[in-house]
């Protein structure tokens, strides 16, 4: 356990590693960076297995950073943070493995996606405000260098979205996080610190301090209206990019609503709750439906990842153990299943179709020329639609029946959320995978071009195969770590509307 | 009251040692300018320079905190001896990125009058006099005149330097104007005097006036709208090393001056921003002055294409935020306006640095002139990234810190309902408008693919490279443990 901060500092010393050992050869930094990866993930399924879960934090390290101010160097984790690293670890080596192929500026790619994966490692197990703000702002600036440079359609665009985004997003944080702060006088910026400056607030100025933060993560998160960033943003992406902003970036916005946000001004939650759910479900509804007449594959992977973000924001709204812990849940699944997803349609298909338009795939038998990969999308897509079996499944269950303990209404709607992920996850499977080509000398034309699957490829895709398959015939293994969390002091005012 | 010469003697080591390297600069210069080249008269000008600097900042580390010294001249306090060393430091800087820029004629020159605006800005930051702080500001401003026209064989230089000696010579009319209004009044010429006797006085129409002449000599000084309009040129047209001073230390400076004459001198007179229905006083006129540079500064920032305008607005919205650290001082003190103005500086000699080692290498007037820079010279792209990011407040860079330092101690005056707190919030949403041009000049860098007519890669001098590289280094040290700085305080 107390080995996790070293995911911090070794993924910040492989990327200035990788960065070096990319002016030798690109396969020296390739593999630094796999190496990286690797350990880090070792460390936190070491972590995992030494953790007894409880409802309270286990300080890490905590030393003063910034005495003047207040401010520690504290760093601590919970089941949650423990589910999120893990998933963090999984999603940068998958990440790696189909990063595989990029030979321009190998060093420098490494160096920026080793850095992102140290600014969320180091936001997940974060206890202060300071060092959480921090670190999550590490992490944005990596993103727009990783879309700028080596993204595809539109990428500068897109990445100057998201950054902009992101940084407004984070300017919101900061604003409410200072407002705490210098209004609650209060005594250092560790969460326990201001929630107790939080309560000397009026309840307008606790109010609105509330929206700011959680609007400000919320953005990250994807929420509806401020979701338009992600799906330009994904697809201008590179592959590894667009599988490490969906599968772990937008849980930065997630968690930092369900750490921050919600417990440094419990009260608030109550009052803001139907905002937040309504935003929620048009975000599933309305997402869902755009997924289902895109064009463009990795259009419906973004749009598809809104969708399902949206069930993360219902969780946290239906301020009840149950939902947040299916949103949790609901986190480190969509972590897996958006990473897949984007290395089928980024990797696998578009570096060997190069079209994303669904109206070519249509013509090309998908499912004959590359069975793995149809294969691997199938399982992906069932898992992304909630078959039982896979963990989307558990998570959303619980999200429906925390939220229907909440409003039936909401729990209504979000079920006709999932009919509509099943919609334009079953087309976009027809029509790109098992399209039909008019003469059989096109298919033959066509498997001449394609490049076998390669091993990287097959080894992150079974690794992120496994994870859904694991997590969705034993989900008590994460619920396990979880739900006591869920009940620690904090999280009990949250649920209790800040009557501790 | 004592008139002791062997303490002034004392505290004035570090500006004897300066006066003392410019004479040697020139001195050298004189006997073996017939046989040197124009590189090595530059290259020993410099090292020369460069060794009276780092000898003053020795001095000024080693003499440390004095009370008054001759009478209340000169006080070397908390507040004087962390500015004097910084501005020394940036100086010091400024003289190792001369070595990379565009050989000019004159290089020694050049550097002891480099050396003799920073005799000017040690003394801003000690002195408690009007009289003092007024001959030091303008033994400083008369350097940076000379040093913006510097490039004669350039016209735009000839014209940065008319327009900053033209509103650099109104504001100092006005500053003077201002402190024989402030001396008929009170009859004082010493600070803490000053301050004794405001504190009995009424607002009196006069003083008011008095302030408001004093308030626009610091606009001008501090580059704070709407007295402006000077550096966008200044910093366009003056060679860059020299831009780079005007930007840092002349800045850092000429806060430390304004903030010692505003504080400990008229602080009886600063009124109250905690409410919006305020009394009135200079922090009105201070609060607006920040408001207009940030909204200004940023807004106008986005539209350049030209990269030193780029930066003088980008300086203009600083400003912006350091005198919201002026205001912030009755809540916080010092510790975060220093941080911000030393960080501030460090990270645009910085990136001025960049700029000069480029313009001796093929020019770099537009944006788009980086274009290429990572794979060109991986250095000057690392290290300018640091120093943008830093501009931008992206942790764990120092400008980050400085920023919510700053933000921090703005929004403890009256919390969110006070003005002080509005220019809090605004700052902070400022910062995210900022971002979009501070990435547009990183994209250049190290996105986009070097031009066909110039990529080649570009060899940068071992002393530009190693100022640039400290800079740098600072940057993220003081960035990760800001409290080194904020416990000088």
């Amino acid at each position: 356990m107390h080995l996790l901060p070293a995911t911090i500092y070794l993924s910040f010393a492989g990327a200035v590693l990788s960065l070096v050992a990319g002016l030798r050869s690109a396969a020296t930094a390739r593999g630094v960076a796999l190496m990286t990866a690797l350990f880090c993930w070792g460390i936190t399924l070491y972590a995992a297995c030494g953790f007894t879960p409880s409802n309270e934090m286990i300080a890490l390290v905590d030393s003063p950073w910034i005495p003047q101010l207040g401010i520690r160097y504290h760093l601590a984790a919970d089941g949650i943070s423990l589910t999120l690293v893990v998933l963090t670890g999984l999603a940068a080596t998958a990440g790696v493995l189909f990063s595989w192929n990029i030979e321009e500026r190998t060093g420098e790619f490494f160096a920026f996606y080793l850095a992102l994966i140290g600014g969320v490692y180091g936001v997940f197990l974060s206890a202060d405000a300071f060092l959480f703000f921090v670190f999550y702002e590490i992490a944005i600036v990596p993103k727009y260098f990783l879309i700028a440079n080596w993204g595809s359609t539109n990428r500068e665009y897109g990445a100057m979205k998201l950054a902009l985004y992101s940084f407004a997003g984070s300017a919101l944080v900061l604003a409410g996080l200072l407002w705490v702060y210098a209004s609650g006088h209060a005594d250092g910026f560790s969460l326990g610190q201001l929630a107790a400056a939080a309560v000397t607030l009026g309840r307008p100025a606790q109010l609105a301090v509330f929206a700011l933060l959680f609007t400000g993560f919320a953005i990250l998160a994807g929420m509806f209206p401020f979701h338009t960033w992600a799906p330009t943003g994904h697809v201008a992406a590179p592959t590894a990019a667009s599988m490490l902003l969906a599968g772990v970036v937008m849980k930065l916005g997630a968690y930092g609503c369900l750490r921050v946000a919600m417990p440094l001004v419990p009260m608030a939650l109550e009052f803001w709750a139907p905002v937040i759910a309504w935003l929620a479900l048009a975000g599933i509804l309305y997402a869902g439906l755009v997924a289902l007449v895109q064009e463009d594959f990795k259009f419906v992977i973004g749009y598809s990842s809104v969708s399902h973000m949206g069930f993360v924001l219902l969780g946290l709204a239906a301020a009840n153990a149950t939902a947040a812990a299916g949103a949790v849940l609901q986190m480190f699944s969509h972590g897996v299943i958006a990473g897949l997803l984007f290395a089928v349609v980024g990797r696998m298909v578009y570096e060997r179709t190069h079209t994303r338009q669904l109206a070519q795939l249509r013509r090309m038998p998908l499912h004959r020329l590359m069975p793995f990969t149809a294969v691997v999308f199938v399982i992906a897509g069932l898992a992304s639609m909630g078959m039982p079996g896979f963990s989307g499944f558990p998570a959303e269950l619980t999200i429906l029946m925390g939220a229907w303990q909440a409003s039936k209404l909401w729990a209504i709607v979000a079920a006709a959320g999932v009919l509509v992920a099943a919609a334009f996850t079953l087309r976009a499977i027809q029509v790109a995978f098992f399209g039909q080509t008019d003469k059989e000398s096109d298919l033959t034309s066509h498997a001449h071009l394609m490049a076998p699957i390669t091993w990287p490829e097959r080894a992150g895709s079974i690794l992120l195969l496994a994870a859904t398959v694991l997590i969705g015939l034993k989900p008590d293994l994460l619920l396990h770590w979880i739900v006591p969390s869920l009940h620690s002091p904090m999280f009990q005012a949250v649920w209790q509307g800040g009557v501790r | 009251m004592t008139y002791s010469y062997w303490v002034l003697a004392r505290a004035l080591l570090p500006e004897m040692t300066l006066i003392l390297g410019a004479l040697l600069v020139l001195a050298y210069d004189l006997l073996r300018a017939k046989v040197h080249t124009p590189e090595e008269r530059r290259a020993a000008a410099l090292w020369i320079g460069a060794t009276a600097v780092v000898a003053a900042i020795v001095d000024s580390i080693f003499v440390g905190r004095l009370g008054p010294v001759y009478g209340f001249s000169l006080v070397l306090d908390s507040l004087a001896v962390p500015t004097r060393t910084a501005v020394l430091g940036l100086a010091l800087l400024t003289l190792g990125v001369s070595s990379g820029a565009r050989l000019m004629r004159h290089p020694a020159e050049y550097v002891a009058i480099i050396l003799f605006a920073t005799v000017g800005f040690t003394l801003m930051c000690a002195a408690h006099q009007l009289l003092l702080a007024f001959v030091s500001l303008e033994l400083a401003s008369l350097s940076l005149y000379v040093l913006a026209g510097f490039a004669k064989d350039r016209r735009d230089s000839a014209e940065a330097a008319l327009k900053y000696f033209l509103f650099g010579g109104m504001a100092a009319a006005f500053l003077l104007f201002g402190f024989s209004l402030i001396y008929g009044v009170t009859g004082e010429l010493d600070l803490s005097r000053i301050a004794f006797s405001v504190a009995h006085a009424e607002m009196t129409p006069l003083l008011t006036l008095a302030l408001v002449m004093v308030l626009v000599a610091f606009g001008f000084k501090a580059a704070a709208a709407p007295f402006h309009l000077w550096a966008p040129d200044a910093y366009e047209g003056a060679p860059t090393p020299s831009a780079a001073l005007v930007a840092s230390a002349s800045k850092v400076a000429g806060f430390t001056l304004f903030l010692r004459l505003l504080w400990p001198g008229l602080g009886p007179l600063a009124g109250d921003i905690s409410t919006a229905g305020n009394t009135g006083g200079w922090q009105t006129l201070v609060a607006l002055m920040a408001a207009a540079s940030m909204l200004l500064g940023n807004f106008v920032a986005l539209a350049q294409t030209n990269l030193r305008r780029l930066l003088a607005y980008s300086a203009i919205s600083h400003s912006g935020a350091m005198l919201l650290g002026v205001l912030a001082w009755q809540a916080a003190g010092l510790g975060p306006v220093f941080y911000y103005m030393a960080t501030y500086g460090l990270a645009t000699v910085g990136a001025f640095g960049v700029i000069a080692v480029l313009e001796a290498n093929g020019g770099c007037s537009k944006i788009t002139d980086l274009a290429g820079l990572g794979r060109r010279s991986p250095l000057l792209a690392g290290t300018l990234t640091v120093f943008i990011l830093s501009l931008a407040g992206i942790p764990p860079l120092a400008g980050f810190f400085g920023k919510f330092a700053v933000f921090a101690a703005a929004l403890q005056i009256g919390g969110v309902a006070g003005p002080a707190g509005w220019l809090a919030l605004l700052a902070i949403a400022l910062s995210a408008v900022a971002l979009y041009y501070y990435l547009i000049v990183l994209k250049q860098a190290l996105v986009a693919a070097p031009k066909a007519e110039n990529a080649g890669p570009i060899r940068v001098p071992p002393a530009a490279a190693l100022a640039l590289a400290a800079a740098a280094a600072l940057i993220v040290y003081l960035g990760l443990f800001p409290a080194v700085l904020l416990d000088l305080f």
